[in-house]
């Protein structure tokens, strides 16, 4: 069971200190739990489970692919991996090696890309992951996620544990907005719905679940009703959910950070076009690679702002028929 | 001082700039690299910072593109663009990104970032050039961390395959990457081995001195017939400014004012001294 505690504060603790904290009791409470990561362990909070689970937990150094490889061995033999690196790097750098040593054979393996697009930040374009949602989406039998807060991600590490097949999990490190009460639980495959309302639908992951909640807010001011949907499990997309809300409001915007080509909005506008057509207006990268600089800058540049997503809501509305 | 030894401590001094004006940033690796880069631009390269694209330039791929700071440091003393806009290192905007890219700087010659790709472009370049007829040389910096990844050593194979006797790759075998000690992470042993054992005609030598990295370059230049030359350089991560050295974890670091102040001032010293 989950608790909505969203009240437009952050975070108190950095997602990267939960993730830390929740790895190290994964390796504790299962000893077939195993921990894989590529030179960034001390970026994302898991320094020092290499020397407290000697046998668990392994930085095998700046070589991402392989990494996805030992991993597929590892499901093999019965463990259960989890592999982490930066987004861009948990996707592109290793995408051939997680298909085929990982889904194709069968084998399951949870791969957790850390700073999810913008929030790449002064990495910039090289490491600002737009696309890692779209690939993991093309995966058969994949289950792509992203996590709203830390308290989700948290939750999510864990019920995954003995999940069947490739699991991509696109976290932040970094303080996200409140939105859940720490010690909550999820229903992998089941969106959330955040807000109520009758005459637009926000189906939004990540930080944009939170732009949606600002832009459901400015909305009312204007009479307008606007449902807010945290579409945390982006694949297998939560069909009935979709449905409900194309029915009940007649148009839906989408919000991800990242490409809209292949993302979450690609993914409902897919599934409405063939099921129930209603306008479906898609707020995210249109197309762009990343740049440095700062993530309010960021969200303003490519657009991943309540804004935006209030502007497209009108939008949406004015091309119901 | 030598000329280049006095150059390598202006790259530090500007490289020094940039972090103070961001307040963060690749510290230890950008300076390991600083004599490295001194040689090339100050003494080897033949480029023109008048003429950045002129095509029988020589070329540089920084692999570890994190070391971006002291690359743009290096290229604006030799003028190929002012010294102020290396205050705009990482800000919203800026021509200066963490990571190298060559459509944003000038005198940037290929976009790196995700390791061990650069290692693979400069060997394209260099195929290319001799393809070309082009006396041009290719020069590539690799990390020691970077060199975990197989890409490098699938180019390693190439580049000796395909004789590309117009390449030298450096290794900044500074002992350390992200997550601390390369050796408790995924041990290289001796690389000036393992180069040979690729075929490449390897050398290794302290990589703290800019004359003696010069003229390692000339010797290898003259020796290496159709190999691949491979330059292992012992370095420390944080080279020539003991404050960084001495911070285990010092790859990525926050900067204060007040630290880039002392440093600057203490290598501003060196030139009276
Ligand atoms: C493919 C890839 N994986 C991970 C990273 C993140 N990263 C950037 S620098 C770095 C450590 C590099 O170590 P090394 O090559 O030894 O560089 P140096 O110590 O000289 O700075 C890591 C893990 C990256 N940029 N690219």
């Amino acid at each position: 069971m989950y608790k909505v505690i969203y009240n437009g504060e952050m975070e108190k603790i950095a997602g990267k200190a939960v993730f830390g904290e929740t790895m190290k009791a994964l390796l504790a409470e299962d000893k077939d739990v195993v921990y894989l990561d590529a030179d960034l362990m001390n970026s994302v909070g898991t320094a020092g489970l290499e020397v407290q689970f000697p046998d668990q937990a392994f930085d095998v150094g700046i070589q991402e692919a392989n990494m996805a490889g030992v991993a597929g061995g590892l499901s093999a033999v019965g463990k259960k991996p989890y592999i982490h690196s930066f987004g861009c790097f948990a996707s592109r750098r290793m995408f051939d090696q997680a298909f085929i040593s990982i889904a194709y054979a069968q084998l399951s393996a949870r791969i957790i890309g850390t700073d999810p697009g913008v929030t790449a930040a002064y990495n910039g374009g090289t490491h600002m992951p737009f696309e890692d949602i779209c690939l993991y989406r093309a995966v058969p039998g994949s289950t792509v996620i992203e996590t709203t807060d830390s308290a989700m991600a948290s939750a999510i590490l864990r019920q995954t544990k003995d999940r069947k097949g490739l699991t991509y999990i696109r976290l932040s490190r970094k303080n996200l907005p409140a939105v859940y009460e720490p010690g909550s639980t999820f229903e992998i495959g089941k969106g959330i719905v955040l807000r109520d309302g009758k005459d637009v639908a926000f189906i939004a992951a990540g930080l944009m679940v939170a732009e949606a909640l600002k832009a459901a807010g400015e909305l009312e001011k204007e009479g307008i009703s606007a449902a807010v949907i945290d579409m945390f499990t982006i694949k297998p997309l939560d069909e009935a959910l979709t449905l409900e809300y194309a029915k009940k409001t007649g148009a839906i915007v989408t919000g991800e950070n990242g490409n809209i080509v292949g993302g979450l909005g690609a993914a409902v506008a897919s599934f409405l076009s063939e099921n129930y057509p209603v306008p479906v207006v898609r707020t995210g990268v249109h197309d762009r690679f990343g740049q440095v600089g700062a993530q309010d800058y960021l969200q303003e540049q490519y657009g991943l702002t309540a804004a935006v997503l209030v502007e497209n809501a009108k939008k949406a509305i004015a091309l119901k028929s | 001082m030598s000329k280049l030894k006095a150059f390598a401590r202006d790259i530090r001094i500007q490289q020094m700039k940039e972090f103070k004006a961001r307040g963060f940033g690749h510290l230890g690796g950008s300076l390991s690299i600083t004599d490295c880069l001194a040689a090339l631009y100050g003494e080897i390269m033949n480029v023109d910072p008048k003429n950045p694209d002129w095509e029988d330039r020589d070329r540089l791929v920084m692999s570890k593109g994190h070391a971006g700071p002291a690359l743009y440091a290096t290229l604006a003393l030799k003028g190929y663009f002012p010294l102020d806009v290396l205050l705009t290192l990482n800000q919203n905007g800026t021509k200066l990104p963490s990571h190298c890219d060559k459509n944003l700087t000038i005198g940037i010659d290929m976009t790196t970032g995700s390791l061990g790709q650069g290692a693979s472009t400069a060997a394209g370049i260099a195929l290319g050039l001799k393809h070309s007829g082009k006396k041009a040389r290719v020069y590539l910096v690799v990390g020691d961390g970077e060199a975990q990844e197989g890409q490098v050593w699938e180019m390693a194979l190439f580049a000796a395959q395909k004789k590309l006797s117009n390449l030298i790759l450096f290794l900044d075998f500074n002992k350390r990457q992200l997550d601390g000690r390369t050796h408790e992470i995924c041990d290289l042993e001796d690389p000036a081995e393992k180069f040979k054992a690729f075929g490449w005609h390897t050398v290794r030598i302290p990589g703290n001195d800019p004359d003696l990295i010069a003229a390692t370059v000339r010797e290898v230049q003259a020796a290496q017939g159709d190999k691949p030359g491979a330059i292992i350089l012992d370095t420390e991560k944080g080279s020539g400014v003991p404050q960084i050295i001495e911070i285990e974890l010092n790859h990525h670091i926050t900067c204060s004012p007040e630290l880039a102040d002392r440093i600057i001032e203490e290598l501003e010293a060196q030139k009276k001294g």
